[in-house]
């Protein structure tokens, strides 16, 4: 689950653009600054890595893993290791 | 022990008056909070024991918005207020939050200083290459060619490497990360806490309205992005420099260097004050 602390977000999107497995969308309720906060698309694809959570300078949200959901937690790439190709 | 989520960031630790804060959208200041919470979380400190200090800029107003002690000073003067809370009680924990500006150009005496006596402070700089407050006026940080309001036609003048520049003075614990990667910052900050000396920690932090937009770095994606791309971590950077070919290093030589540049153990300047002043007491010379 994720719960959205609609009126702290400022609607930046890099949860959605992050998320490595986009599990996540803009909502359609425009929050009390003007901006669509976030949410978990119809289709969750969620496996409760934070790295939204962890990403979000607002501390708007907060990932609750679902106990009964046994999804395999993926990790996504979070160490910066860019080769340089010329 | 409860998984530490944003909810529980803020119940802990956030002034909720104080919240949503006055950052702009994709502004990356909040993610330094953010990290540096995590980490205080993580080393299981108590918020009383910690004195949070700032000097003067956007970065510079993080401490209002935590709620525990803190010096929101005059700007550049945040390490001297930090050295002084020190001084009068070597227990507390101090974490000064500063910006480029307010470290590197008018506190650069006071940011050198504290590393040669290595003051047992923890500096987390937030470096968004420009001064944000005032409308982005030029930085010592601001990369060659950049835009501000006082270089409309690009910058001329060569940066500063912050953590070079502390590195050879002798700062016991010296990093630097983007806050577009969060794990790596959190892990530098509790070393720093935990650093018996100077710790400095420097964070690239995006600054969407004074820097991004004036140097056309596209939206607030397309900003974070650019941290990603022209960054390099040190190892690969020397790697490169050794084997690379010569196109190689000639792209690592333009990216920015991240990683761990220094950790090593030093005597701190309290604790020998305060060994002088036992050593007077028992009537040594
Ligand atoms: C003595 C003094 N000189 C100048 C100023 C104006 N001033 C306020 S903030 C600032 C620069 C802040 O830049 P930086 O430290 O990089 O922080 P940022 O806002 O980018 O986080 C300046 C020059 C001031 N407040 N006091
Ligand atoms: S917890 Fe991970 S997978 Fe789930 S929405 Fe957030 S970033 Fe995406
Ligand atoms: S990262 Fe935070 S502030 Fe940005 S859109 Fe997501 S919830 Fe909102
Ligand atoms: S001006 Fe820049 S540094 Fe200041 S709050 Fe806005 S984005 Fe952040």
């Amino acid at each position: 689950m994720i719960i959205v602390n609609e009126d702290w977000c400022k609607g930046c999107g890099m949860c959605i653009e992050r998320c490595p497995v986009k599990a996540l969308e803009q909502s359609d309720k425009l929050n009390r600054r003007g901006v669509y906060p976030p949410r978990l698309k119809e289709n969750n694809n969620c496996n409760y890595c934070r790295l939204c959570e962890l990403i979000c300078p607002d501390f708007a949200i907060t990932v609750i893993p679902d106990e009964n959901l046994l999804k395999k937690t993926v990790k996504p790439k979070l160490i910066p290791v860019r080769r340089v190709r010329a | 022990m409860q998984e530490l989520s944003a909810e529980l960031i803020r119940k802990k630790y956030l002034r909720d008056e104080m919240w949503p804060s006055i950052f702009c959208n994709g502004c990356g200041i909040g993610n330094v909070l953010d990290y540096t919470l995590r980490a205080i979380e993580e080393l299981n400190l108590d918020l009383d024991e910690i004195v949070f200090v700032s000097g003067i800029g956007c970065s510079s107003r993080l401490p209002g918005y935590i709620n525990a002690d803190g010096l929101h000073t005059t700007h550049g003067r945040a390490i001297a207020f930090a050295t002084g809370v020190k001084a009068v009680n070597p227990d507390l924990k101090v974490i000064v939050f500063t910006g480029d500006g307010d470290c590197a150009a008018i506190g650069g005496n006071h940011f050198i200083h504290a590393i040669r006596r290595n003051v047992d402070i923890t500096v987390i700089m937030v470096n968004n290459f420009i001064y944000g407050m005032t409308g982005g006026q030029l930085a010592p940080t601001t990369p060659i060619g950049s835009r501000s309001t006082t270089s409309p036609y690009g910058n001329i003048e060569p940066p500063f490497d912050l953590c070079e520049l502390a590195k050879v003075i002798g700062a016991p614990y010296v990093a630097r990360w983007t806050v577009s990667h969060p794990y790596r910052p959190i892990k530098s900050i509790k070393r720093g806490i935990e650093k018996k000396g100077f710790a400095y920690i420097e964070l690239l932090t995006p600054c969407p309205t004074a820097y991004g937009r004036r140097n056309r770095l596209g939206d607030i994606k397309e900003l974070w992005k650019w941290y990603d791309e022209n960054t390099i971590l040190i190892e690969e950077y020397e790697r490169i420099m050794k084997y690379g070919s010569d196109e190689e290093k000639e792209r690592a030589s333009k990216m920015i260097k991240i990683g761990v540049f220094q950790d090593i153990e030093k005597p701190e300047y309290f604790e020998e004050y305060y060994k002088l002043i036992d050593r007077l007491k028992e009537g040594g010379k």
